[in-house]
């Protein structure tokens, strides 16, 4: 066990060993713009190709249906204007659900202000989408559904397979934000009906900078980059050689270890959620016990606030994360703590702990340790928690 | 992105605790907002001569609390009042900006059990 533990890896990942070894070559030796006709051209253009191949096949995908962008985010903003703005003739109503990523959300407050219609579909108490409410929302005017594959804060896996099936049947364009779901979630953009799929390399092991969209032939996505003829003249910008070469290898290794992956993450998971719910009192586990991704530990704790319990565990060399105001810069908790009904006083005390493939049961166990102790020292700072002779009375 | 001294009152903070019978308490914020603060005094000849304090809230808000606390344990009503928020702040070596309203929530905790203090006293 290291000094630190790092437990944040929803955040951002390491970057593999074997992934920057790929890397590495396209920026000292191989460092030709892909549209160059020369050698050095043709080089970095075979080794783009290859990333874009690795690519599809970890989405069952056509490698031509693949653009590469600079973000996440920017995948997300292409899919949701993209689509919306081409589709405008069609009709101006968009689904989507009230726990995406702010990269859907703030592109759709966007769209709203611009002459577009959103339905944001409310979640269960889990943070699950009732596919048939995605069914009955659907209106003469619906030209897209934007549903996340996988929940970033509480980890809950949406029901994409019955989410496309509906949108095929309906005619309407299906997107998923799949950023944290990829080496986690099986993605097949065929049987699942996905018509635009987002994702990036940082979330799965490979480098930061650098992401996806997939784009289903015949689907139309305004540019959203104007400018030279790269990415089949639909995403303009000198293509990102070593970053895009990082991703497929990322995409390769984690497509092919799927059920590994999820082996290893969830006995560590279990046994970290196991341990929390044993050992803290007035604890919430939040997103859904079993339809969560295997690397997902989301907690609320009661009369406490998430950035001091943050703080705390940084001291003892523990990385985690939060969704209260204190770090989202904002007066208001997660947005998907509100969504999945919580009261703003427990939605302000909460932890993500994201797990890795680096990380040990020893780690898991030293957390364990100290977690309960770290939470108690808050609580006994706080006016919401009394102690009283044999129990707490809570003001 | 905190001080050391706003890390140093987060992790070892002064005055936490309850009084017993106090002369004043004061309680400001709200959990909705994720912040809660409460100060309690005890007075002797105009003089706070005891002052804990219990709070809800991120760091700042524990270092602010303890800070606040101690800057005005053993002065007198007047010269705690003469306490502000920028008096707070600068001596936990300043505060990120987003979390300056921490530093005007003690001040406010601690007017609001000098104001207590004052109404059971009439003063």
């Amino acid at each position: 066990m290291g000094d630190r533990i790092y437990l944040d890896h929803a955040a951002t990942t390491y970057t593999k060993p074997e992934v920057l070894e790929e890397m590495l070559p396209y920026f000292t030796k191989q460092y030709g713009n892909p549209s160059s006709v020369h050698s050095f051209g043709r080089e970095s253009r075979k080794a783009m190709d290859l990333a874009r191949e690795r690519t599809a096949k970890a989405l069952n995908a056509n490698p031509n249906d693949i653009f590469f962008t600079g973000s996440g985010t920017e995948a997300d903003n292409w899919a949701v204007k993209g689509a919306a703005l081409a589709n405008r003739k069609k009709g101006n109503h968009i689904i989507t659900t009230t726990i995406e990523h702010h990269a859907v959300l703030h592109t759709c407050n966007y769209l709203e202000q611009n002459g577009f219609d959103v339905t944001y579909l409310p979640v269960d108490e889990y943070g699950i989408v009732d596919a048939e409410q995605v069914r009955n929302a659907i209106t003469d005017q619906t030209i897209l559904v934007s549903v996340m594959t996988a929940n970033n804060e509480i980890g809950t896996i949406q029901p994409i397979k019955e989410i496309g099936a509906i949108t095929r049947e309906k005619g309407v364009l299906f997107h998923t934000d799949a950023v944290q779901a990829i080496g986690s979630v099986p993605i097949d953009v065929d049987d699942m009906n996905i018509d635009l799929l987002s994702l990036a390399a940082h979330k799965f092991y490979g480098p930061k900078g650098i992401g996806a969209l997939y784009i289903r032939k015949g689907v139309k996505a305004q540019q959203m980059l104007h400018g030279g003829a790269q990415e089949r003249n639909r995403r303009a910008g000198t293509e990102n050689l070593p970053a895009i070469v990082g991703l497929g290898k990322a995409i390769e290794m984690a497509a092919l270890d799927i059920p590994g992956h999820n082996a290893r993450l969830e006995a560590l998971r279990n046994r970290l959620i196991t341990g929390i719910l044993s050992t803290v009192e007035h604890a919430r586990l939040n997103g859904h016990p079993e339809k969560r991704l295997s690397g997902n530990v989301n907690f609320c704790f009661e009369f406490i606030e998430g950035e001091a319990l943050l703080l705390s565990l940084d001291i003892k060399g523990i990385a985690g994360s939060s969704g209260s105001a204190c770090t989202s810069g904002t007066l208001d908790p997660s947005h998907v703590l509100l969504a999945i009904g919580l009261p703003h006083e427990i939605a302000h005390g909460s932890l993500r702990l994201t797990l890795g493939e680096q990380n040990t049961q020893e780690e898991i166990d030293y957390v364990l340790e100290v977690l309960p102790q770290l939470v108690q020292r808050l609580r006994e700072m706080s006016p919401l928690f009394n102690q009283q002779k044999g129990g707490q009375i809570f003001v | 992105m905190y001080s050391e001294k706003v890390m140093d009152h987060f992790m070892n903070p002064r005055n936490v605790g309850e009084i017993e019978n106090p002369d004043g308490v004061g309680e400001v914020g709200n959990a909705r907002c994720g912040d809660i603060m409460k100060v309690f005094l005890k007075v002797e000849n105009d003089v706070i001569v005891d002052v804990k304090f219990k709070t809800f809230g991120c760091g700042a808000a524990i270092a602010t609390s303890s800070m606040s606390t101690e800057l005005i344990k053993g002065k007198t009503i007047a010269e705690a009042l003469e306490v502000t928020n920028k008096t707070v702040a600068e001596s936990l070596d300043g505060l990120p900006p987003v979390k300056m309203h921490c530093s005007v929530l003690a001040e406010d905790a601690i007017k609001a059990a000098i104001e207590d203090y004052r109404k059971k006293h009439h003063q």
